[in-house]
């Protein structure tokens, strides 16, 4: 008997420990705010506040202006050919860097370890095969790790290549890397950037604002007033992320709907999937779910079908399962993209700056959003679930099979 | 049962604790939905327990339900008639890794800690390398229904997580599970008085791994393919056994108390989660609960070492 108040001592002591850290931390600022239910637990909000908490330390608002600018002006360079366009290009001159081919190119990569990297990885290695020009292309992997990338970047300086591609892991760890690499060869950077303008061209879609209000503009437009939206982010304190709900903010904060959530998936589906449940359990009702990647979009969606909800508006991204259960289920959706055609460009960059062409210092590519009306035309069955509708890929040789697809 | 009677009174109060915030939680909808939630888990810390309370630990089971589920995900792709194959496929493979877990641990004397560690490693990096970060192909409907669906109102996976539970408890009561909890004990007193401590720590290792082949699939029906589907499970899971006050070392504890820690951990999980709290914060509670129940277990207060001497 004794032992056994023993262990049930442990176990109270236990609930005791644990218990407070819910109480105590609930009333931090947590963006589930006002327009919650009685009885819900939140923090209290000014009237103004539309439950979507303090403005992003990434946020700048210069940035913001630009990008939303570029939103609307019209891409220079063929339309066919969204990988070859740029908006507003400040073109330099290359001459200095203009050598014979044929050529040896060398590509720093970041990571393959997700589904868009694997598919611009692919398409980049199809752009290559194109040009028979590129005798020899060198590529290392960095694994997602600062440290290799910076050792990769100083082996491939030594390698003879005639231009260094490099797609940085992380922006201020890898500026030195690429300033020490910049006197040597000529670098093009692509996808995320440096803190150094040494690299002869910076090729990157619009950015990371244009995807975050492009889907909450969506919303806004969407939901009626009043209406509740679930915004779900992958992490906080990632660059490229806070950009997208930053945005988001903007937007949600000057309409009349109401952000109940904002919350953190780690990208999993399954948590995607609960959290959502969750909220329509707690709310009854949600109205519309904004989401800064795409890769769960399909577990949201499922959290609705499950609780025998319609889908409200949501956003997801150009991957596949997203865009065939828009089609299928007759969902009211976008999808903002980040091209995965981008991965072509830094090809023909370096081409152009080795033959002496010039070349826009900062290459913004094009950024378009799957909607409705051109859903069809991104949807390609027999493509795999995980892959990118805006690879740009369809043209290259080995498409469908090399990424994974059947035609 | 009277040893395992705190959990139940913990996770009691926790469920009244979450219906407090949401009244709906204790309605048959939203209770059933929180009992389908917790499935996986529950079962992956009935298999967990057989491996602890004989003395050792599984870490493996984490990456090897990442890894069923996209296996899965790649031999089913979407067909129909590949579903059962691959279903019974998935159970093979979960049972091999734990009779590989279980052989080295047993007969190579290597310990299991740094064996399952190594399960863990080498089925992750497989994973990777043949996905490449990207898993292919798709699970079919009929698959998805054992994680998503439903018999009538009882999601399958409560029907499912029903058997186990019962079929886990009943083999702690037979003879396997007296031998497996003296192994645990004293494993050379054990293997005196004739249990073959080699062989019951094996089938330990097998069932956990067999739980973690259910548990995959029910995760894999209940959000589709996924790389990370059972990223961190393996802590969740002996977090939940702890939890059910089962002594890491072996030899102390019931299935049925191991059960309840986990689902006393996913309650935990769902009220935080409806306080509004950052899921970021799970991990660290975890890690409290892992290190408190620990170390509440180990401590002898001077009245109980008095009820031990007598």
């Amino acid at each position: 008997m004794l032992s056994y108040s023993r262990r049930f001592l442990a176990a109270a002591a236990l609930a005791v420990l644990t218990l407070p850290v819910a109480a105590c931390t609930s009333d931090k600022p947590a963006p589930s705010a006002s327009g919650a239910p009685a009885g819900a637990p939140a923090g209290s909000a000014a009237p103004a506040d539309k439950g979507t908490g303090e403005q992003s330390k990434f946020f700048v608002q210069a940035d913001y202006d630009a990008q939303m600018a570029m939103r609307k002006a019209q891409p220079t360079g063929p339309s066919d050919k969204p990988w070859e366009q740029t908006i507003d290009p400040q073109l330099v001159d290359t001459a200095e860097y203009k050598k014979a081919g044929p050529y040896h190119l060398c590509f720093s990569n970041a990571a393959v370890d997700n589904p868009w990297r694997q598919v611009g990885w692919k398409t980049m290695q199809a752009e290559v095969a194109l040009h028979k020009e590129i005798t020899k292309f060198t590529a290392l992997d960095a694994e997602g790790k600062d440290d290799k990338q910076i050792s990769d970047i100083a082996e491939l300086t030594g390698k003879g290549c005639d231009a260094l591609i490099v797609s940085p892991n992380t922006t201020a760890t890898l500026t030195p890397a690429v300033s020490g690499a910049c006197p040597k060869v000529p670098v093009i950077v692509f996808d995320r950037g440096v803190q150094t303008d040494c690299p002869v061209t910076f090729i990157k879609p619009i950015g990371g604002y244009a995807f975050g209000a492009a889907a909450a503009e969506f919303l806004v437009d969407k939901v009626p007033a009043g209406g509740k939206i679930l915004a779900l982010r992958i992490l906080p304190g990632v660059d490229v992320l806070e950009t997208r709900w930053s945005a988001a903010k903007v937007a949600f904060d000057k309409s009349d709907l109401q952000v109940v959530g904002v919350e953190f998936t780690d990208g999993d589906a399954a948590k995607t999937k609960s959290v959502v449940s969750d909220y329509i359990q707690r709310y009854g009702k949600i109205d519309g779910v904004w989401m800064d990647a795409g890769a769960t979009a399909v577990a949201a969606v499922e959290a609705f079908e499950d609780a025998g909800q319609p889908v409200p508006p949501i956003n997801g991204e150009d991957q596949q399962d997203f865009l065939k259960k828009w089609s299928d289920a007759k969902l009211t959706a976008i999808a903002p993209t980040y091209p995965t055609y981008q991965w072509r460009t830094p090809v023909i960059a370096a081409l152009k700056v080795l033959k002496g062409e010039q070349v826009p210092k900062v290459w913004n590519l094009p950024q378009p959003a799957i909607t409705q009306e051109n859903l069809a035309t991104y949807l390609k069955p027999g493509m795999p679930p995980l892959h990118y509708a805006l690879c740009g890929c369809e043209d290259l040789p080995g498409y469908p099979e090399k990424w994974g697809g059947t035609s | 049962m009277r040893r395992a009677l705190p959990i139940f009174v913990v996770l009691a109060g926790l469920l009244v604790a979450i219906a407090v915030v949401n009244p709906y939680f204790l309605e048959p909808p939203a209770f059933l939905a929180f009992v389908k939630r917790a499935a996986p888990l529950v079962i992956l810390a009935a298999g967990q327990y057989f491996v602890i309370v004989s003395g050792e630990f599984d870490l493996s089971v984490g990456s090897l339900v990442t890894a069923e589920v996209v296996i899965a995900a790649r031999l089913i792709d979407g067909s129909a008639e590949a579903t059962w194959p691959v279903l019974a496929l998935m159970i093979a493979f979960g049972l091999i890794v734990g009779l590989v877990n279980g052989v080295v641990t047993t007969l190579l004397r290597v310990p299991s800690f740094i064996t399952t560690l190594g399960m863990l490693l080498i089925l992750s990096g497989a994973v990777f390398l043949w996905t490449g970060g990207s898993p292919r192909g798709a699970l079919s409907e009929q698959f998805r229904q054992l994680g998503r669906g439903s018999l009538g109102p009882v999601p399958w996976s409560v029907l499912i997580l029903a058997v186990v539970a019962a079929a886990a408890v009943w083999a702690t009561r037979a003879r396997f599970g007296h031998t497996l909890v003296a192994a645990g004990d004293n494993d050379r007193a054990a293997a005196l008085s004739g249990v073959r401590v080699a062989r019951v720590r094996t089938v330990a290792f097998m069932i956990s791994g067999l739980s973690a082949a259910v548990a995959a699939i029910l995760l894999g029906g209940f959000a589709g393919v996924s790389a990370q589907v059972g990223k961190g499970l393996e802590f969740q899971a002996i977090t939940a056994v702890v939890l059910g006050g089962v002594a890491l070392g072996g030899g102390r504890g019931s299935v049925a108390a191991a059960m309840a820690g986990a689902f006393t951990l996913e309650a935990l999980f769902t009220l935080l989660n409806l306080y509004g709290i950052s899921g970021a914060l799970e991990p660290a509670v975890q890690g409290v609960i892992i290190i408190a129940a620990v170390a509440l277990g180990a401590v002898r207060f001077p009245r109980a070492r008095a009820a031990a001497a007598s």
